[in-house]
């Protein structure tokens, strides 16, 4: 009885031991770490939104929406709102191409205030490798040809891969990913040109996190 | 007992974890698609092993027979969660792309094994060095497998260096130092994905029986060889 009780308690001793070393390393790393996301998160934004065409600080200028249609989700999507001493420059959104060949394509999409696109990049997808996964910036440049893009260039007919009669490239043997991308973008284009100036105005989402998280 | 020597070629060649007792496959098989990943993977588990045979050989005349397994386990897990957390801090780009496989560590049995056979039996330094190089047993064969991967599969090596080590090293750019082999090569897709790993790794296994063999036939040679001699 008494053998039990001890080598129950040495297994708590470890337990505890263990517990209290991440504990403290997570203490240790964890303001580092949060540094660290939001570099990375700025670092995918400034490919966006070229960092010298705004000056606030464009990760807490954040708002939250809603809206399926065009997102493609029925979750909040993130809209980072870019600005030059002031004046709206730019919208970045998160958007979900809900129609790709293997699940969501999440992308990110930025949108200058004169309605002409400043960037868009593939965060994260599951098309196959070596056919769709050419929306990749590291796989080709294909997203690249959004740049500038606006809805009058080219117009409504023009926003469909060539296929379709568009015209924007669909990979060989791949028009399912680069199909979904083109909708999905023309979709939040659409809905940016719309409601720029409303998503301005909007008051600013406080994340929730940053001021309860700190001891 | 047995020397530093043994266990450096114990871990290296004779029973190496990767191609001898073929342990943690799951993280080698999936994430040797190129050097960095595998070269990454490899150092992070070559840690856990260290810190985990050297906490384990330390503890190892406190924890009684019957929960000495869920102690290592428990030791195991708490250096991995801190390693886990020090890449997050210090390298989240590499951190992301490897992934799942991290925190996986936890499960690679090459890690509870040489808990478990090696360092619940010998003094701290000898468990540590054991560990040393069973995770560089390990680490080589990730390397070797990711290297052919990547160079067969993109063209390259080295690719994304700056994952592991930075914007910039000692006045040079690891962004640069990618090798590329041929600028027009299209890729060879089965390389990179999971079937390249099984036939990659099914190649390493007969390569190594292949040299064991040739070995263990001279060695017998020169023994008929001195025999004849002899008398």
């Amino acid at each position: 009885m008494k053998k039990i009780l001890v080598t129950a308690l040495l297994l708590g001793l470890f337990a505890l031991i263990g517990a209290g070393l991440v504990a403290y390393t997570h203490y240790k790393t964890h303001d580092k770490i949060e540094a660290q996301k939001i570099k990375k998160r700025l670092r995918s934004l400034n490919k966006i939104v070229r960092p010298d065409e705004y000056d606030n600080a464009i990760l807490d200028d954040k708002i939250e929406i809603t809206d399926r249609a065009t997102f493609g989700t029925d979750k909040a999507v993130s809209v980072y709102r870019a600005r030059k001493q002031g004046k709206p420059v730019a919208l970045v959104f998160t958007a979900f191409a809900p129609d790709g060949y293997n699940g969501d394509i999440e992308l990110l999409i930025g949108v200058r205030h004169d309605g002409t696109i400043s960037g868009v990049r593939v965060v994260d997808h599951k098309e196959t490798p070596g056919l769709g996964d050419g929306i990749d910036i590291r796989k080709s440049n294909w997203i690249t040809g959004f740049n500038d893009k606006s809805l009058t260039n080219p117009g409504e007919p023009g926003w469909h891969v060539k296929k379709d009669g568009g015209q924007f490239d669909q990979f060989t043997g791949a028009t399912i990913t680069p199909r979904a991308v083109v909708k999905a973008v023309h979709r939040v284009l659409k809905y940016a040109v719309r409601n720029r100036d409303r998503l301005f105005r909007m008051q600013k989402t406080v994340p929730a996190h940053n001021t309860t998280d700190k001891p | 007992m047995t020397s530093y020597r043994e266990i450096t070629k114990n871990g290296l060649w004779d029973n190496n974890p990767a191609l001898t007792q073929l342990l943690g496959l799951c993280p080698l098989l999936a994430v040797s698609n190129s050097f960095i990943n595998a070269l990454g993977l490899g150092l992070a588990t070559t840690l856990t092993l260290v810190s985990s045979n050297l906490i384990v050989s330390l503890i190892r005349n406190w924890v009684r027979q019957e929960v000495r397994i869920p102690v290592f386990v428990l030791v195991i897990a708490s250096v991995v969660t801190i390693i886990e957390l020090n890449m997050q801090a210090f390298f989240i780009d590499l951190y992301d792309t490897l992934g799942i496989f991290i925190p996986l560590i936890v499960t690679n049995c090459v890690i509870i094994g040489r808990a478990e056979s090696f360092a619940a039996k010998n003094p701290a330094l000898k468990s540590s060095f054991d560990g040393l190089m069973m995770g560089l047993g390990f680490t080589l064969v990730l390397v070797i497998l990711g290297s052919a991967r990547e160079i067969i599969g993109a063209g390259t090596l080295f690719a994304q260096a700056d994952l592991m080590f930075g914007e910039t090293l000692f006045f040079s750019h690891p962004k640069d130092w990618v090798i590329v082999f041929d600028k027009d090569y299209g890729g060879f897709l089965l390389a990179i994905l999971p079937p390249g790993a099984f036939l990659g790794l099914g190649l390493l296994l007969a390569l190594k029986n292949i040299i064991d063999k040739r070995l263990a036939e001279r060695v017998s040679r020169t023994v008929t060889l001195e025999n004849a001699v002899r008398p």
